[in-house]
């Protein structure tokens, strides 16, 4: 189940808004994520991120380009892909264990096996007694966990996460990205991940690209080479290398957030 | 000093009496409102029957609790013009209970089919709107004139303001489904059966559910008004007839039996939701009244 490869060519997705105007979201994004690479995608609000993971899973198409996955153009949901939502998208009226085994069910996993394996997933990501909750009698860090597993339980090859942890508060981020890291490196799934905290790209990503705001475009490419294992995400960003790199890419960011914020500021004035 | 001596005291309070003195403060709230309830019935059944008795209000028009419940005593002991009561009672009931599953059904189905096909529910959406803007109550007459003073005109009436409401809450409750659930269940492999079974049905499921209350009120409606346009049996006619014999007594009897049977109905339904809906977070008010 190692990663493969993701490719994002020339890639341009335009919507349609209800006045009927043309929104360009990205414009001729080009990037690529190598086998078993961790990469994580930072931009200001509105830069098109999660419009980029919506057509590498394939639950959207390129206006024009092509994303192509283990060298298959994406065409419909894309196979081998594990998806975890900014927001919460377990399914309410499912309990955990049922939502874990989720993915299996609908690969037509025999069902004891499913619940077997679903059971090992919930224990592996410690919440192992939760099984018969369901998603609204846990707390957000917890649905996170199960979010994790139910993505991770059918082995994926790519990863895709769209601001994961985006909505815990700081110490639960923490210790959910150490989980993540350590997940990770057991399989090695290419993984993009989309965020908009720097410091979290740079302590999890091997590669950190920088978007400029609407429309999206790739502004930098940058490689993380601090070296794995990285241990804690707390304690890396005190690394001379981390603040090095966060100096750098930051001097990128800052123009573009900038930016994003003085076209919102002038639109609500 | 009292204060800090209170403190102290409240500190070293076992945490197993501090519950102990909540679920009593919240047994004697329990205790206040329903004693205010019996009041609050006294005193409107009790109004009535004095303003009544003294003549400021005129028993002719407004009857008077005691002779209505003369009235029931006197139906349930000596029958009815039409039969015993019990048969008018079990002839309304079955009138709306046939047309509740009948209109739930086809709605439930309806709406899902609708929901899922956009073309369908563009083609239908002009006749719907045509037919959910006709006064149904009126279709009643048409009924009686096609199917006689059977049960099966009530049947179909309470079925029709049945069928709207349920078809369009469930409508809408397959269009409403989380985005952000779907497209969970989308990447995680499920073909299009799985998402209909595992995210559209229980989705709706919510809102059917919700619409069952008061489709069953609608149900009572329609065959209550079946059996006023034209019937041999029912509460209905028991309330025109006495309506035509100057009896105030006797429609309020019967009314009151219907809102009774309304609320039976109401509670079994009450019952079903809350084990088909156990996944839900309870709401606000449903806590604070746990």
């Amino acid at each position: 189940m190692a990663g493969t490869v993701i490719e994002i060519r020339d890639v341009t997705k335009r919507f349609l808004t209800p006045s009927g105007e043309v929104f360009t979201a990205i414009r001729d994004v080009t990037f690529t994520v190598e086998p078993g690479q961790f990469c994580a995608v930072v931009g200001p609000t509105g830069c098109g991120k999660s419009t980029t993971l919506s057509l590498v899973s394939g639950l959207d198409r390129p206006s024009s380009g092509t994303v192509s996955v283990d060298g298959r153009e994406v065409d419909g949901i894309t196979d081998g892909v594990g998806f975890m939502f900014q927001a919460d998208a377990l399914l309410p009226w499912k309990t955990v264990l049922q939502n874990v085994a989720l993915g299996l069910i609908f690969r037509k996993v025999p069902k004891k096996e499913a619940v077997a394996r679903a059971r090992d997933w919930i224990r592996r990501v410690g919440l192992a007694g939760f099984e018969d909750r369901y998603p609204h009698q846990l707390s957000g860090g917890m649905r996170k966990r199960v979010a994790m597993a139910a993505a991770w339980i059918t082995e994926p090859r790519v990863l895709l996460m769209d601001e994961p942890f985006g909505a815990l508060d700081v110490q639960t981020k923490a210790i959910m990205s150490n989980e993540l890291t350590g997940l990770w490196e057991q399989s090695r799934p290419s993984v993009l991940f989309i965020t908009h905290d720097l410091e979290e790209a740079i302590a999890l990503a091997d590669r950190v690209v920088v978007m400029t705001s609407s429309p999206g475009a790739v502004k930098q490419v940058f490689d993380i080479d601090i070296p794995r294992p990285r241990g804690s995400v707390q304690e890396i960003r005190f690394g001379a290398r981390f603040l090095e790199l966060h100096h750098e890419i930051w001097a990128t960011l800052r123009d573009e957030v900038e930016h994003a914020y003085a076209r919102t500021a002038g639109a609500a004035a | 000093m009292s204060t800090v001596q209170d403190t102290v005291a409240v500190g070293r309070r076992k945490p197993d009496d501090r519950t102990r003195r909540a679920a009593s403060a919240f047994r004697l709230r329990k205790l206040k409102v329903w004693g205010a309830r019996a009041a609050l019935a006294v005193l409107i059944i009790g109004g009535w029957q004095l303003f009544t008795s003294l003549g400021w209000v005129d028993k002719f028009f407004y009857a008077q609790p005691s002779g209505i419940w003369n009235r029931l005593w006197d139906y349930f002991e000596n029958g009815t013009e039409f039969g015993s009561y019990p048969q008018q009672i079990e002839t309304t009931m079955q009138e709306a209970l046939y047309g509740f599953l009948i209109g739930t059904g086809v709605g439930v189905v309806m709406g899902i089919a609708l929901g899922l096909n956009r073309f369908l529910a563009e083609v239908l959406d002009p006749f719907i709107k045509v037919v959910n803007a006709i006064p149904r109550i009126v279709l009643g007459a048409i009924f009686v004139v096609a199917f006689g003073v059977g049960i099966t005109p009530k049947v179909l009436l309470a079925a029709v303001l049945v069928f709207f409401i349920v078809f369009f809450n469930a409508f809408q409750g397959v269009r409403e489904v989380d985005r952000n659930v779907l497209n969970n269940a989308k990447v995680l492999g499920a073909s299009r059966r799985h998402v209909i079974w595992h995210v559209t049905l229980p989705s709706a499921m919510t809102w059917i559910i919700a619409s069952l209350h008061s489709a069953f009120g609608f149900a009572i409606v329609g065959a209550v008004v079946g059996e006023v346009l034209g019937a041999q049996h029912g509460l209905g006619l028991l309330i025109k007839s006495a309506q035509g014999n100057f009896d105030p007594d006797g429609v309020f009897a019967n009314m009151f039996v219907i809102a009774a049977l309304v609320l039976i109905v109401e509670f079994v339904i009450e019952r079903v939701e809350r084990r088909l809906l156990a996944w839900r977070p309870t709401t606000q008010a449903e806590s604070v009244l746990v």
